[in-house]
């Protein structure tokens, strides 16, 4: 047997692999994909919760996780209005008011203003808008948890390029959105009161001469820093590399599909999914021989990392045997009964809360908590206002 | 190691060629400065050094330009990596990454050095650059002089022999441009690097400088040679030659200590004489802006704390202090940009972050520290008619502003093709259109050169003399020795000096004009002050 490295301690205080987190957070996302009994859920997003506490850092990004939250109670709230108050079908007998209906002309037909409004109707659009948003919470959680830069820096060499174009977009996007605020407040500045169309049209120009230039000033740095050196090859290797990692994808989303999806015939899940994997294994093996690019400090896969997605794919795993055997307490029949909950079902979602324990824990909390204690910076302000 | 041979450069569409027929050998080892008008195509030498001129930017290139022996003409920036580090004008926008560390790293990745050494030139790089404190950092979070620093970490790590800076200081504060600039000497003497910088300051440069490339522009030759030879005669200079020049010294002094040395007479002469107080221009007038008890908090850290201030019509009030000291934040808050958390701010009657702006505009105008943010049409011609109709004004009030103060700027041109310093007094027309009592700058001669900024200072003057209050934040401190009545210093939000411009500036060594620095203990500030009282001693 191998010796214990340090890094397979869960005590050696080091930032996980990015991989790591993303698998688990969507494992977890699965498992919500399979029930929408709000009890359940509610247990995803708590444990996806208690997680993110206990093991993200002070970056950032690490406070995303509440910004998900919210957004999961907006997409509840638009949920319900949608399905209970608007739509004309699905209505139950047990009503909370009877609103007066105004009517609409034929072509709206499924849809209603006013109206009965029924404890059935609210309760299965909450329950299906929660599950939605914990869908998204475990998103989040991997956004809290791994700085996507990150993961982007892991991806294997023959998608190089594609990764640092998504880092470079991944920065673009919040300056973008620093300059239109700044532009906004400068126009300001003119005198002028402001106005729909004219707005627009006084932000876009100045932001996206600023956006373009920053553009071409990014690209010449990065010219002048070798990138690109290592893409001389042969054309032929470059398009089976390309054929093979997009047909692989591609067998990879359907076969996600197929899995998630319980109204798709069965073939299409499982097969497809090992099929599309193997295909873009292939295809990233072509392709990473011919980068001669080297990595600084890549991030470990050892033990705690294997723990992680084994603790995330467990709780997804009972989830889908849950929703398998007892598809009542998966997806209760009766929205007004109270949700029935299994013992396997509890048994999973506990242990997508192992993270918390199994994960090192990240090593900047000093360093990075000396950073927010810093007086605002130059750069501090400009985001600010 | 850098060998020009009658190298031209056309960009398409452009009337005239930007650099033309311009041969130079630098030899290893040097640090060389090149220093121009705007315009004079500075940056276009400087990319031609490791091919970003014409492989990336496009454009007709004649002559060769050889680097360390290899022509870019059949080399691409990307294969020069290792003879050549470029940092761009812009640091920020040059990083691929978001934290120092892998900064550093990014070079040596696209040359596939191995990890070991990887790693140990990253932790060299940290240290010689003073950045292991703040390895782990965002880059966002790092302060400008760190930034830059980092910017010419990133290119140091796959050891280049060749360091080309456009502008590495431009955006600084006094003592983080001294940081930078101590590292660059550190890099020339210890390493062997050969260093070439453009600067438009040349007060902070010329001392260091082993050679001097002056690009005059206008088809003019461009020259090489030692700087105090080139300074003899050149238009552009720093105050310290202007000084050397007015008292006849030869050869010229570059750095304070040498002028020091030399002033012991100059220092007797003016024994006699009163420095000038730089009192405000026009008799001290009514109260134009007035602050009390101002607090401004961005989330959960404060930008100005507890501050109380007063602006008057006919003074030009210099807002210094350190970057992040809160100085943009003061001018924002007092144009409504940001909310008070508590306190009052009055600009004239009315109450900034209350107001429809086109009322506001009446009172208090802001020129922001980006003029281009504020410009948007697609003439010059139009952006006045534009701000005309923005102010309720009569049609052609900003045209004619923009006549009287700058006469040179062609109505039809586009705001993009205008130079910087043009630029930043059409954003101060547009502004003034609805003639405000009180105009504030927020660090306006960033990137501005010598020529352009003596015209900012007639303009202010002018402004000034028909009652007008103006407040600039600023790093210039030549600048503001030539226009300040009175010099505000903040730190951390706070107001910790307020007083005459030679009280605070004089004894300040961080804010101190060199002329000041020379002809210490005398509160003398500009070499015109120098040269008035010289002359009016010899008259009596």
């Amino acid at each position: 047997m191998r010796p214990m490295r340090t890094v397979d301690s869960p005590g050696y205080a080091r930032p996980l692999h990015p991989g790591a987190w993303w698998l688990w957070a969507i494992a977890l996302g699965a498992a919500a994909s399979r029930t929408t009994n709000p009890i359940l859920c509610l247990l995803i997003l708590a444990m996806a919760g208690f997680v993110v506490m206990a093991r993200r850092s002070r970056a950032p990004w690490a406070y995303a996780y509440g910004a998900f939250l919210k957004l999961g109670l907006i997409i509840i709230a638009v949920r319900i209005v949608l399905q209970a108050v608007l739509s004309s079908q699905s209505q139950g007998i047990h009503v909370i008011v009877d609103l007066p209906q105004i009517p609409l002309p034929a072509w709206a037909a499924g849809l209603k203003l006013g109206g009965l409004i029924t404890w059935e109707a609210v309760l299965i659009a909450f329950s299906q808008g929660l599950q939605l948003a914990t869908i998204i919470c475990c998103v989040g959680a991997a956004n809290a948890l791994a700085s996507a830069q990150r993961l982007l820096r892991s991806v294997p060499g023959a998608l190089y390029e594609v990764g640092v174009a998504a880092v470079v977009a991944l920065t673009f996007a919040p300056q973008l959105v620093a300059d239109a605020v700044r532009v906004r407040s400068a126009q300001r500045l003119r005198g002028y009161d402001g106005g729909r169309l004219g707005g627009m049209r006084r932000t876009a120009m100045p932001v996206l001469e600023g956006a373009l230039g920053r553009s071409v000033e990014l690209a010449a740095a990065m010219d002048s820093r070798g990138y690109g050196r290592t893409t001389e090859e042969a054309v032929g290797a470059r398009r089976l590399t390309a054929g093979l990692v997009f047909g692989g994808v591609l067998g990879v989303a359907v076969g996600l599909y197929g899995l998630l999806d319980a109204s798709v015939s069965g073939w299409l899940g499982l097969p497809m999914l090992g099929a599309g994997c193997l295909g873009a294994a292939a295809g990233l093996v072509v392709g990473g021989r011919r980068t001669r690019r080297t990595r600084y400090r890549p991030d470990p896969w050892a033990l705690p990392e294997w723990l992680v997605v084994a603790s995330g794919i467990g709780c997804a795993a009972a989830f889908f045997v849950v929703a398998s055997r007892d598809p009542a307490a998966a997806v209760p029949p009766y929205p007004l009964d109270i949700p029935q909950v299994t013992v396997l079902a509890l048994v999973g979602a506990l242990l997508g809360a192992l993270p918390a324990f199994l994960a090192p824990p990240p090593p900047d909390r000093r360093a990075a908590s000396a950073v927010n204690a810093e007086p605002a910076t130059a750069a501090g302000e400009e985001v600010a206002t | 190691m850098i060998v020009f041979d009658r190298v031209s450069v056309t960009y398409d569409d452009a009337p005239a060629p930007t650099l033309d027929t311009v041969s130079f050998v630098l030899p290893e080892g040097e640090l060389c400065l090149v220093a121009g008008p705007t315009g004079s195509g500075k940056s276009t030498l400087l990319k031609c050094i490791n091919g970003l001129v014409p492989h990336f930017t496009g454009g007709t290139m004649a002559g060769q330009a050889v680097v360390d022996g290899r022509s870019t003409r059949t080399h691409h920036p990307r294969d020069l990596v290792d003879v050549v580090g470029y940092v761009g004008q812009d640091p920020v926008a040059g990083f691929v990454s978001d934290s120092v560390e892998d900064e550093l790293a990014y070079g040596m990745e696209s040359l596939g050095i191995s990890p070991p050494t990887m790693r140990k030139r990253v932790e060299e790089t940290l240290d010689l650059l003073g950045l292991a404190d703040v390895r782990h950092r965002p880059l966002a979070t790092l302060s400008g002089g760190q930034q830059q620093r980092v910017a010419i970490g990133s290119v140091l790590t796959t050891h280049p022999r060749i360091l080309v800076l456009d502008e590495p200081t431009s955006a600084l504060d006094p003592l983080a441009a001294e940081e930078v600039l101590a590292t660059m000497q550190r890099l020339v003497h210890d390493l062997g690097l050969t260093v070439i910088l453009a600067e438009h300051r040349l007060e902070r440069v010329v001392q260091y400088a082993d050679q001097m490339l002056l690009v005059p522009g206008g088809g003019r030759r461009v020259r090489l040679g030692s700087p105090a030879d080139l300074m003899r005669d050149s238009a552009l200079a720093p105050p310290v030659v202007e000084l050397g020049r007015a008292a006849g010294w030869s050869p010229l002094p570059l750095s304070v200590r040498d002028a020091r040395r030399r002033a012991a007479g100059l220092r007797d002469a003016l024994a006699g004489c009163v420095a000038p107080s730089h009192a405000p221009l026009a008799a001290a007038g009514r109260e134009l802006a007035s602050i009390r008890g101002l607090v401004v908090t961005y989330g959960a850290t404060p930008a100005l704390r507890d501050m109380t201030w007063r602006l008057d019509a006919g003074e030009i009030v210099a807002v210094m202090g350190r970057n992040g000291a809160g100085k943009s934040t003061l001018l924002k808050a007092m144009v409504g940009l940001v909310k008070p958390s508590s306190g009052t701010v009055r600009a004239g009657e009315l109450d900034p972050a209350r107001s429809r702006a086109s009322q506001l505009i009446a009172a208090v105008g802001l020129v922001p520290q980006n003029p281009s943010d504020i410009l948007y049409a697609d003439s010059v011609g139009s952006e006045c008619v534009l701000a005309d109709a923005d102010t309720h004004v009569s049609p052609g009030t900003a045209a004619g502003l923009l006549a009287e103060l700058a006469p040179d700027i062609s109505k039809s041109s586009h705001p993009g093709d205008l130079s910087e310093g043009q630029r930043l007094i059409l954003a101060l027309c547009i502004v003034m259109t609805a003639a405000p009592p009180l105009l504030l700058l927020d660090e306006p001669t960033r990137g501005l050169d010598y020529g352009a900024k003596r015209r900012l200072v007639e303009v202010l003057r002018r402004l000034v003399a028909s009652g007008h209050g103006v407040a600039l934040a600023t790093h210039d401190v030549e600048l503001v020795a030539e226009v300040a009545s009175r010099v505000v210093v903040m730190a951390e939000g706070e107001i910790v000096a307020d007083g005459p411009t030679p009280d605070i500036l004089a004894t300040s060594p961080a804010f101190a004009p060199q002329v000041a620095k020379i002809l210490a203990p005398a509160a003398w500030l500009t070499v015109p002050d120098v040269v008035a009282a010289l002359a009016s001693r010899s008259a009596s």
